[in-house]
């Protein structure tokens, strides 16, 4: 070997690091500064009731958010996440008995059958927005975009400007129920954070993932089956927006039409301002966790201390601006510092 | 050295004492330059004369491109002077060298190809009315007549893309004519043209040149060069050669003076006694292969325990022979088997599966800079090693091994790719296919850029891939790797097998001579 290699000295340690985890360090930081800030205007902040009433509200925007981290995580993006879910929400009401006085026609079924139905759906739609992307080759962002409308429209289509209030026993029980005064639709958010974090960390599936997100040409100069991937990450996304919007109609009492309109808004804020990169390949549930709580404590928070409502959709929106300046930044120190 | 260099055959005679007394329309003195510590050019003296078409060869990183560079002001800092029509100048940028009439037509065309050919041709500056808006009619005429003034009769409407690629070089051509260029160099015009449409190009460049204007032509076909050139200047290792009438020069003189032969150094590579074994059983085999774009009827056989080096110019389809080999690329025509499978890959990753591995020519195309070394060595042999969960201390194992046996420094598993030097990035490329053998092992420019130590590193750890039993097949552009590699050679050109050599002595103006 020649000298120059094993001269080649590292840049200086703490610098490295500091630029190396920005994109880690910068949400938490975030995330800090605002408990501290609610915590000190309101006294209600840090009682246990408000605690989770944030992680309740969070739950179901959560449960989205992994399916989004994985797309997100290949370089590609999901915007129909929210008409996905909302669509899946009212197709279960679809095959659920409803009340007289709500003029659907609907096709009752039993619990289970509709269950399984519904989560077809789910998947079934996936399936489209991935054969799009991947056979066909339509940019995700398009793609995407068209599957929000068709979502949309079957929404308006079976729901018809009505309201369902009826879904299976077992969805109302995890959308809406308790256990230990806990919502069960915390603990099934937190298991599919857990169950998606494993997958990502710890399994060959993840670590395509990433390798697709972080290069996606030298992924398949190494034999790995990107068109695979990417529309596996496509139907993951399209099940989980499903299960959100089953156990969301739940959670509101409701199906209806744009029951879900802030929540594509939300999902995609949450894996973005917790640090996962834009341009894939770097981030994880860890940061989408992270994100998740930064925004469940701005909006409660928000509320908390009796801002101009309508001012708050403009805090959210300049959050959301600076997580992306951080969010591309850290990208770039990240290159320069892999350069050095 | 300079242009005085002694010739080959009665130079003494030649004619170019009576063009001496003109001013060049171009003049290097004494020019260096040096990238990070390495000489590209050493004190190189050359001119152009008004009115010629002057060839330019050497071998890859003889320095010619680096040049040309200078010239067209795309490097602007470097050692010397530069006198254009005795004036010095000193270009800041392209743009500079385009207001001084100095124009540059490069290999990889900058055509839009959905544009009308009058719209290329006015790229950035197209004629406007009084309004503001564009002159449509008066530039479809004067691109008319600036293609017809080339001898083309081209409708200035059509869609630049619908055209051949040889007309379509001609218009790029004829828009760095039209914006007022006095000297123009050609960067491998020829290497994407058939015959007819090389002499159409040969045609113009003549009235060009009787025209008054002046004409660099780089190329690695030297048959061109001489058909087209009046002279010719030969690099070598960063210095000029020669530079001589091409009236006394053949294609085996410009051949000794591109490698020196004859001289001291004989490098490693610089011949080979080739030795291949036909009793060795076959692995794979590619018949009659097109992919309807630059292959056509590509025919290569690889034997267990022996490297096959192809060789050829850039852009002669080496680079598309082994995407095709390796699923990336789709065979439109012909058959590929492996152990006498007839096999058609639907991916990368299925090619994988059957026991072949590829490196690319870049290893940007190969490797996660970002990531840690360890990730980088095990992403193509995941499948082996989890069982729902990934084994990552055996993930870290793996690489230790790879990192000792490869001598990969700085000796780290879990430091990001990136900082490591180029050398060792191209080893790691390696250490990936080398856990679980391949049966086939596809190497694309496998020592490109790398520094002496690092490639002898690269040559030792294939051949004992070789011995081990792998098939192994080298293309390269670089007649040392393959003289150094291979035990049979077969020779590209435009996407075509020309030459084959199995058995005797060859050397690298062997290797020139047949691409």
């Amino acid at each position: 070997m020649t000298i120059a290699d094993s001269t080649k000295s590292p840049k200086s340690g703490m610098k490295q690091f500091l630029s190396d985890q920005m994109r880690n360090i910068a949400p938490i930081f975030t995330l800090i500064i605002l408990v501290l800030f609610f915590a000190v205007q309101s006294p209600v902040f840090f009682s246990v009731d408000n605690l989770l009433n944030i992680l309740s509200n969070a739950s179901i925007t959560g449960i989205i958010a992994v399916g989004l981290t994985f797309v997100i995580l290949t370089g590609e993006i999901d915007l129909s996440v929210a008409a996905l879910a909302n669509a899946i929400g009212i197709t279960m009401a679809f095959f659920t008995i409803q009340p007289d006085y709500v003029n659907i026609a609907t096709i009752p079924l039993p619990g289970v059958i509709c269950i399984i139905l519904t989560i077809a759906s789910a998947i079934a739609l996936g399936a489209v927005t991935a054969f799009g992307v991947t056979k066909i080759g339509i940019p995700s962002f398009i793609m995407t975009l068209a599957m929000m409308q068709i979502a949309n429209g079957v929404s308006a289509l079976l729901v018809r400007g009505q309201i369902a209030y009826i879904f299976p026993d077992f969805i109302t029980l995890l959308g809406a129920g308790k256990i230990f005064g806990l919502r069960w639709s915390i603990i099934v958010c937190a298991l599919l954070l857990l169950f998606a974090h494993l997958v990502l960390t710890y399994t060959r599936f993840g670590r395509y993932v990433f390798m697709v997100g972080g290069n996606r040409e030298a992924a398949e100069y190494s034999g790995v089956n990107v068109k695979m991937i990417i529309g596996a990450v496509m139907v993951i996304s399209a099940a989980c927006s499903g299960l959100a919007g089953m156990l969301g109609v739940a959670y509101f009492g409701s199906a209806q039409q744009n029951g879900f309109d802030d929540f594509l808004l939300t999902a995609i804020s949450a894996v973005v301002v917790g640090g996962t990169s834009l341009f894939g390949g770097r981030g994880g549930i860890g940061n989408t966790i992270i994100g998740l709580l930064v925004l469940g404590v701005l909006n409660n928070g928000l509320d908390l201390i009796q801002i101009d409502s309508f001012l708050k959709i403009l805090i959210r929106g300049l959050i959301l601006l600076a997580a992306l300046v951080i969010n591309v930044y850290a990208q770039k120190l990240k290159e320069g510092g892999a350069e050095a | 050295m300079t242009g005085s260099s002694t010739l080959l055959t009665g130079g003494a005679k030649a004619p170019s004492v009576s063009m001496s007394d003109m001013t060049p329309i171009l003049e290097m003195r004494h020019v260096s330059k040096s990238f990070g510590g390495v000489k590209a050019l050493r004190d190189v003296d050359f001119s152009i004369l008004h009115g010629e078409i002057h060839g330019l060869v050497g071998e890859n990183g003889a320095g010619k491109s680096t040049m040309m560079k200078i010239i067209a002001g795309v490097h602007a800092g470097f050692e010397g002077e530069m006198l254009v029509s005795g004036q010095p100048v000193h270009f800041r940028s392209a743009r500079d060298a385009l207001a001084a009439g100095i124009g540059m037509v490069h290999q990889e065309l900058s055509v839009i190809p959905d544009l009308s050919v009058a719209e290329n041709v006015f790229l950035g500056h197209q004629p406007v009315t009084s309004a503001g808006v564009v002159d449509w009619r008066r530039m479809n005429e004067m691109a008319r007549e600036q293609i017809a003034s080339l001898g083309l009769t081209i409708d200035p409407t059509t869609r630049m893309g619908s055209l051949p690629v040889g007309l379509q070089q001609l218009v790029e051509l004829s828009r760095v004519l039209f914006s007022g260029a006095k000297l123009i160099i050609l960067d491998e015009p020829t290497s994407a043209l058939s015959p007819p449409e090389i002499e159409r190009l040969f045609t113009v460049l003549r009235r060009l040149r009787d025209d008054g204007r002046s004409i660099v032509f780089i190329s690695h076909f030297l048959d061109d060069v001489l058909a087209i050139a009046d002279r010719v200047t030969v690099f070598r290792n960063g210095e000029k050669v020669i530079t001589e009438h091409a009236a006394n020069l053949t294609k085996d003189s410009v051949i000794s003076h591109m490698i020196g032969r004859g001289s001291a150094n004989m490098h490693m590579g610089e011949s080979a006694d080739l030795a291949a074994d036909d009793s060795k059983p076959i692995v794979l085999s590619v018949q009659k292969a097109s992919d309807g774009l630059m292959l056509h009827d590509v025919s290569l056989t690889l034997r267990k325990g022996e490297i096959a080096g192809v060789y050829g110019f850039m852009g002669c389809g080496l680079i598309e022979l082994a995407r095709t080999l390796f699923g990336k690329n789709t065979l439109k025509s012909g058959t590929l088997t492996i152990d006498g499978k007839s096999i058609k890959f639907a991916s990368t990753s299925a090619a994988r599966q059957a026991g072949i591995a590829y490196v690319p020519e870049n290893r940007k195309m190969m490797l996660f800079r970002t990531e840690p070394v360890f990730k980088n060595v095990s992403i193509a042999i995941l499948d082996r090693i989890h069982c729902i969960f990934l084994k990552t201390g055996r993930e870290r194992d793996i690489s230790e091994t790879h990192i000792k046996d490869l001598q990969i420094r700085p000796p780290k598993t879990d430091i990001a790719l990136g900082n490591l030097s180029g050398g060792n990035q191209q080893k790691v490329a390696l250490a990936k296919w080398l856990t679980h053998l391949p049966q086939v092992l596809i190497l694309s420019e496998p020592t490109r850029g790398m520094d002496v130590g690092a490639k002898e590193d690269v040559i030792r750890i294939v051949k004992a891939l070789r011995d081990r039993g792998v098939a192994i097949v080298v293309l390269s552009t670089e007649p040392e790797t393959i003289l150094t590699l291979a035990d049979r050679v077969t020779v590209m050109k435009k996407g075509m097998v020309v030459k084959e050599f199995t058995k005797g002595h060859i050397d690298k103006s062997d290797l020139l001579a047949a691409a």
